[in-house]
């Protein structure tokens, strides 16, 4: 599977760095109206780990993963990435720095209907302002990578859910990002399907030395991670492994 | 599972030598438990006793004597009985997963700390069966999907268990 994945770049290998933290969340909280989401959630993740968010229905862990992604801001607590803080940058800035850093992959692929899949996949390229003949090239390199050899051209409703998915992947890598955010990326998908996705997701994450934060309520999913936490009643616990 | 059973299976295919059973045996059902020489014979010396199978007779070559066993009439028809049935589908109703937790509510015990620390071992096991899964073949692959459901089953069994330790505490309190 690893064969076809493109080459980690220089200095981005998983490890290299592994006492330094890339994200870090310092107990947040976040309420929506009167209901809390994150009553204190801290969190740090390493340089090419790839971490699970498990816990029930409401915990609170796709509020972290929001959080942390800079999509939400908190009402307390503090985020830190690459030793910047992140929930005190204003909407503008917090934005960019979503799309050229960061990468995101969704439970249902959320493509858009008008392009092509080559297009949806260079879609990120395009907003960051790299001309479109670049930004096509590299998407078309994910194809092969991911099983997906002849879907260029097609769009969104050609696609099966897995095909679709694995196009909504490749966006989320196209731009090279430092943080893969996945909030059940598999939720949509069969058995085999997701199982699929989460192979690619994993070994294209490792190869290219990428950060995965990966919510999902699914054990089978989580054992593709280095770790899982879990989030109950919005704060969170360590259950496996230790915390680099 | 059924060791006398699995090795009449393979004898069904054809006529075999005890050594060769244990080298299909350990390939196909043998990962991490594979099984011994000795048991090989002993049960091929029951089958035989059983009218199962027939030993050929012994053919002299330059290491010690071996012996091909065939399968016979009344070992086929068991074979297909065995393929037929169901295996048990709930072999273990009271398990220690389960009493551990009642214990734990019973004795005012930490029983929600009980169940993190199963959950992590769980995960922990899950996490080396997807490895397996990554790295080995065909077989390998079929085989930690069995295992990963029912960890999987035990884990769904443990969320729920963990949602409900409350009403539990106050039912085992009674």
């Amino acid at each position: 599977m690893s064969g076809g994945i493109q080459p980690a770049s220089a200095g981005q290998a998983a490890g290299t760095t592994a006492m330094v933290k890339i994200i870090e969340a310092r107990n947040l909280v976040r309420s929506f109206g009167e209901t809390p989401a994150l009553r204190g959630a801290s969190l740090r993740v390493s340089p090419g780990e790839i971490v699970a968010v498990m816990g029930p229905s409401g915990s609170g862990k796709s509020t972290l993963l929001h959080c942390l992604a800079g999509i939400l801001v908190p009402d307390e607590g503090e985020v830190w990435f690459g030793g910047q803080r992140l929930d005190t940058l204003s909407d503008d800035r917090r934005s960019t720095l979503r799309r050229d850093r960061f990468g995101f992959v969704f439970q249902s692929g959320q493509l858009v209907p008008e392009l092509t899949a080559e297009e949806n996949v260079a879609l990120p390229l395009l907003l960051s302002g790299t001309r479109r003949g670049p930004a096509m090239t590299a998407a078309r390199k994910w194809f092969p990578v991911l099983g997906l050899d002849g879907l260029e051209g097609r769009r969104s409703g050609e696609l099966s859910g897995g095909q679709a998915q694995r196009v909504a992947l490749a966006r989320g890598l196209v731009a090279d990002p430092e943080i893969l955010f996945a909030d059940e990326p598999t939720g949509s998908l069969d058995s085999m399907s997701g199982e699929m996705v989460m192979n690619l997701l994993t070994a294209a994450a490792r190869e290219h030395g990428t950060t995965v934060i990966l919510v999902t309520h699914d054990a089978r999913v989580a054992a593709y991670a280095d770790r899982e936490v879990i989030v109950r009643d919005g704060k969170v616990s360590t259950l496996t492994g230790s915390e680099p | 599972m059924s060791v006398p059973l699995t090795l009449l299976g393979l004898l069904e295919r054809g006529p075999s030598h005890g050594y060769d059973l244990k080298r299909d045996y350990d390939m196909f059902f043998g990962r991490g438990k594979p099984v011994r020489y000795s048991q090989v014979y002993a049960t091929l010396s029951r089958l035989a006793r059983d009218g199962k199978a027939v030993a050929g007779p012994v053919e002299q070559g330059a290491g010690p004597e071996r012996r091909r066993y065939l399968i016979t009439d009344d070992g086929v028809e068991d074979v297909e009985r065995w393929l037929t049935e169901p295996a048990p589908p709930e072999p273990d109703l009271q398990s220690e997963l389960f009493a551990k937790v009642v214990l734990a509510l019973l004795l005012d015990r930490p029983a929600d700390q009980y169940l993190d620390i199963q959950r992590a071992a769980h995960l922990e096991r899950m996490r080396a069966l997807t490895e397996l899964k990554r790295s080995g073949g065909t077989l390998d692959l079929l085989l930690a999907d069995h295992s990963i459901y029912r960890l999987e089953a035990d884990l769904r069994w443990m969320d729920h268990t963990a949602a409900r330790l409350d009403m539990l505490k106050q039912e085992v309190g009674r």
